[in-house]
């Protein structure tokens, strides 16, 4: 049976396309060496839009205000600037109430695009450019580890790692947030109060990898300027074991948290990036994986919720569990040395 | 039926769902069609695969397993029609219901007339409304067009304007959708509908035509204010879904093809089947399938002429599950839990759950948290649908479900249920159906594959339904009533066909069954107490043939609607009793 891929990598090669959402400048070149914060592509966007229906304004007809219009698309306006005027003695005009680009003009009426706002799109991740997205965005590559995650709150920044996770289930409190912290990206085990992430924020935190949060903090931390990346998942669950052995080894390292929000079929995960030194380039990480004996597992619901172990062995046909339902599954032997049966769907490889 | 009549030989069915993908094989055995068997692999709609026929491909390979046939060839695809040496399949059919729900923006002129039409329209697959504008729409154009351009709709569905009737009104609305199409890049722009004033059409191509993806007409689906006929915009609508979900996922082109440009949408399916259901039996009451998947949870009723489909993404139980607190809340969720839970275990679990809807429940305590989710879920779609059930059909008070009988069930909620006692109480408790029904599990999920088979072979599905491939789950007598708990308020006597006889007294608040097993029939003769009614007037009884089922004749004197007892230890205590009555453990 083909199984679910979750990567907890110590040394792999991490290849990411960076894409604005609307079509652009790419500003980056082809073989480019990137850090996180330098922009590789840029463009403009326009939130809001003006109609004037300049027909109805001069009291004619859609013909007749065609032909006193002005301006034409693509001009750019000032505010209170004269786009059509009336005929008569004491002519009535129509201005633009905002300053803008002119996207359409016809049938008696003009459309504005209003209030634009540039947008930068920064590399994200330290690497080389391998490839140009004409209009798009960059396709950049780097080397190192790489640990998935489960949820993150739509933000990303680097700096470097500090180990707050005395253990993997470790509580992050306010207190133990001090100046000394600053830009940097804090590892903990969990969060419980909204005053933590506020803390963290005052800082300011450059990020914080977390184990798992509370379901009613999830807002504060979508509201975080700074990303915040949740490995396990919600409520009270510890750190799993690959990604906390990898994060914590990894303290005192500049890392990359990327976290991005989850999307099934984009395949987009939130992730923490940690660039390293190779002399060649490491394996890709394999994005299927079999279930088989000695792949190394992790279990995604009850009973053991987030541990990891190893397959021992596929059980033949379907076995019945003590919810009474009947699955295919493997037996499994975790970390503490506990065999346990758990259903293949419940199961996902790391590695 | 003469097999002579019979064509086409066998038929392989694929179901391409959001968690799981199916490929089940109907072939003629004795000259009729019967369900043979069913290969399942997990859908591969997501990263990261990103194309469906993998998935097929795989349910396929697995059918093959089962059956020690061959159904691909060396390149995986599928062997039509059957050869000389007994590989392959002589038809294909394919359903879908994969995928992202589609952001839809509908229109329509007066708010309770055309824009609740296009709505309902809307609601008929596997959509998501996320704007609506009308002639209240108190916007201005150009902030309808700013909200466009921020929800960037994939689908529009328009309705308006009687036939030869208004058209300026429509214009005016018509007018941001063009101008917000127009400034989104090409590959963005949504798909429209026009199921509006058919005298519109040429106005409607000039106005939208060239900034649209692909714009469609269907028949006015408000012909006049008093009349709405939505069934041919139905149909319409159900390609359109197929054709952006093939620019959404790949696979989705190749699978059409392979059905022959046949492919439905699974509601859709279902909800035709359930049609013919309804004109093949004439039964007075209603039929009623429950669909309970990953995607959503669909609900399709038939009442003779008159038929309803809902698609409720919003109560399915797949990856939108912590949007099912946008309408219920955790203590509603529970009160269907047989184990004392708290509210932060259940909040834990939804947002768990929606990261791996695929997974299922390992323990009791996670088995009972999905239950009673699955119970909440199923209690609101019915709620919502019932408000777009036609007028005028039989029902015994207005307030509480229609008649219904028979009820068709399945989806993934249900294979989650070990037992059919528990799934039997789960949709009691959701349903909450009235009078006397029989209830029919579909274990396979056959209903909406007979639904898009019967396109190409109207015989199949009535030969399958007969041939009992679905589980019945017996009669179920749910009488009307108010009264003290322990009073008695309907007794029975099942006569068996040796000649046997078996007694009840029910009393309020408690489930009671009668064995009557599967194949078996019997006459149930009914006397109510204290102004009951279960379908034939209060006070009134009767006597009915009724059928078997996996656990007989059920008696639920719970009453209508179900008013569970506020003290949580003395419910839990009840549904425990309840389920293990039923046998559900």
């Amino acid at each position: 049976m083909q199984a679910p891929v979750h990567h907890i990598i110590g040394l792999t090669t991490i290849v990411r396309e960076r894409v604005l959402p609307i079509s652009g400048n790419v500003t980056a070149r082809i073989q480019q060496k990137v850090t996180p914060n330098d922009v590789v592509a840029e463009t403009k966007w326009a939130r809001e839009h003006v109609l004037l229906d300049v027909a109805r304004l001069l009291n004619v007809s859609s013909n007749v205000a065609e032909r006193l219009v002005k301006c034409q698309v693509n001009d750019e306006l000032s505010a209170n600037a004269e786009i059509a005027k009336g005929k008569g003695m004491f002519p009535k005009s129509v201005k633009t109430p905002r300053a803008g680009r002119v996207v359409a003009v016809g049938g008696g009426q003009v459309l504005m695009e209003v209030g634009e706002t540039k947008i930068e799109l920064r590399a994200g991740i330290p690497g080389t450019v391998i490839q140009i997205l004409p209009n798009k965005g960059v396709v950049i590559q780097t080397a190192g580890g790489l640990i998935q995650g489960v949820w993150g709150n739509g933000r990303i920044d680097s700096g470097v790692l500090v180990n707050l996770a005395d253990a993997p289930d470790t509580v992050l409190t306010p207190n133990r947030l001090d100046v000394s912290l600053r830009g940097s990206v804090i590892l903990a085990g969990l969060v419980k109060d909204a005053d933590t992430l506020e803390a963290a924020a005052e800082l300011p935190a450059r990020g914080l990898i977390i184990a798992s949060i509370y379901p009613s903090l999830l807002q504060k931390a979508r509201e975080m300027r700074y990303p915040i990346l949740v490995t396990d998942g919600f409520g009270s669950l510890p750190m799993n074991s690959a990604a906390y052995k990898l994060l914590t080894t990894n303290a005192k390292r500049e890392v990359t948290v990327h976290a991005e929000f989850y999307d099934r079929y984009t395949g987009a995960r939130p992730e923490v990036i940690i660039p390293l030194p190779t002399s060649s380039e490491p394996p890709s990480p394999r994005e299927v994986a079999e279930f088989s004996p000695a792949v190394q597992v992790r279990m995604r619901r009850p009973p053991f919720m987030g541990m990891v172990g190893s397959i021992v062995s596929l059980k033949s046909g379907l076995v019945t569990l003590s919810s009474g339902l009947r699955a295919n599954a493997a037996e499994v032997k975790l970390e503490n040395g506990e065999t346990v049966i758990a259903p293949l769907v419940n199961l996902e490889v790391v590695g | 039926m003469p097999s002579s009549i019979i064509t086409s030989n066998s038929l392989l069915a694929i179901d391409v769902g959001a968690a799981n993908t199916r490929a089940v094989l109907f072939d003629v055995i004795e000259g009729e069609y019967r369900f043979i068997a069913s290969g399942i692999a997990p859908s591969t709609a997501e990263a990261p695969f990103k194309d469906v026929s993998e998935g097929a491909r795989n349910a396929v390979a697995n059918l093959q397993k089962i059956l020690g046939k061959t159904l691909l060839d060396s390149s995986r695809n599928i062997i039509t029609p059957t050869q000389s040496n007994g590989s392959g399949v002589d038809a294909l059919v394919i359903t879908l219901s994969a995928g992202p729900t589609v952001k839809t923006v509908v229109v329509g002129l007066l708010k309770d007339v055309s824009l609740d039409s296009a709505r309902r329209l809307t609601e008929t697959s596997y959509t998501r409304i996320i704007d609506s504008m009308s002639l209240s729409d108190q916007r201005k154009p150009d902030q309808q067009i700013d909200s466009l351009m921020r929800v960037r709709p994939e689908l529009v569905v328009i309705a308006g304007g009687t036939d030869g009737g208004a058209s300026r009104s429509i214009q005016k609305l018509l007018e941001p959708i063009g101008l917000a199409s127009f400034l989104m890049p090409e590959e963005k722009r949504p798909t429209v509908l026009f199921a509006g004033n058919q005298k519109m059409e040429e106005e409607v191509k000039t106005l939208v035509g060239s900034l649209s993806t692909s714009l469609h007409f269907s028949p006015n689906i408000r012909p006049s204010l008093e009349t709405e006929d939505i069934d041919p915009a139905e149909r319409e609508l159900a390609r359109m879904i197929i054709n952006i979900r093939k620019r959404q996922i790949k696979g989705v082109d190749l699978l059409d093809l392979w059905s022959g440009g046949h492919m439905l949408p699974t509601a859709y399916a279902t909800g035709r089947m359930v049609r013919f259901l309804s004109k093949v039996y004439g039964s007075p009451k209603g039929i009623l399938s429950v669909d309970m998947g990953a995607s959503a949870t669909v609900i399709a009723a038939a009442f003779r002429n008159k038929s309803t489909l809902k698609v409720l993404p919003q109560f399915s139980l797949g990856q939108n599950l912590v949007g099912l607190l946008n309408y219920t809340t955790l203590e509603n969720i529970l009160q269907w839990s047989s184990l004392d839970i708290s509210n932060g275990v259940l909040l834990d679990y939804l947002h768990q759950k929606s990261l791996y809807p695929a997974t299922i429940a390992a323990t009791q305590e996670d088995l009972a948290i999905s239950q009673a989710i699955a119970r909440e879920a199923l209690y609101l779609a019915m709620q919502t649908a019932r408000k777009d059930f036609p007028q005028n059909i039989a029902t015994i008070k207005p307030n509480l479900t229609p008649l219904f009988d028979p009820i068709l069930a399945g989806g993934g909620a249900l294979s989650d249920a070990s037992r059919p006692g528990q799934c039997l109480l789960l949709l009691l408790d959701g349903i909450q159906p009235v009078g006397i029904t029989t209830i029919i599990l579909d274990q396979n999920n056959l209903l909406p594959l007979l639904g898009v088979a019967a396109s190409q072979n109207n015989i199949l599905p009535v030969q399958v339904l007969e041939s009992g491939a679905f589980l019945s789950v017996g009669t179920v007598v749910s009488p009307v009533v108010s009264a003290r708990y322990g009073t008695s308020i309907l007794k029975a006597k099942l006569s068996y066909e040796n000649g046997a006889e078996a007694n009840i007294d029910l009393k309020f608040g408690s489930i009671e069954t009668l064995p009557l097993a599967n194949g078996e029939t019997g006459k149930l003769t009914i006397q109510t107490l204290r102004g009951a009614d279960v379908g034939f007037g209060p006070s009134r009884g009767g006597t009915i043939p009724v059928s078997g089922g996996a656990l007989g004749v059920v008696f639920d004197g719970r009453g209508r609607p179900l008013d569970l007892p506020t003290d949580p230890v003395r419910r839990r205590e009840l549904i425990k009793k309840w389920n293990w009555t039923l046998g559900g453990g």
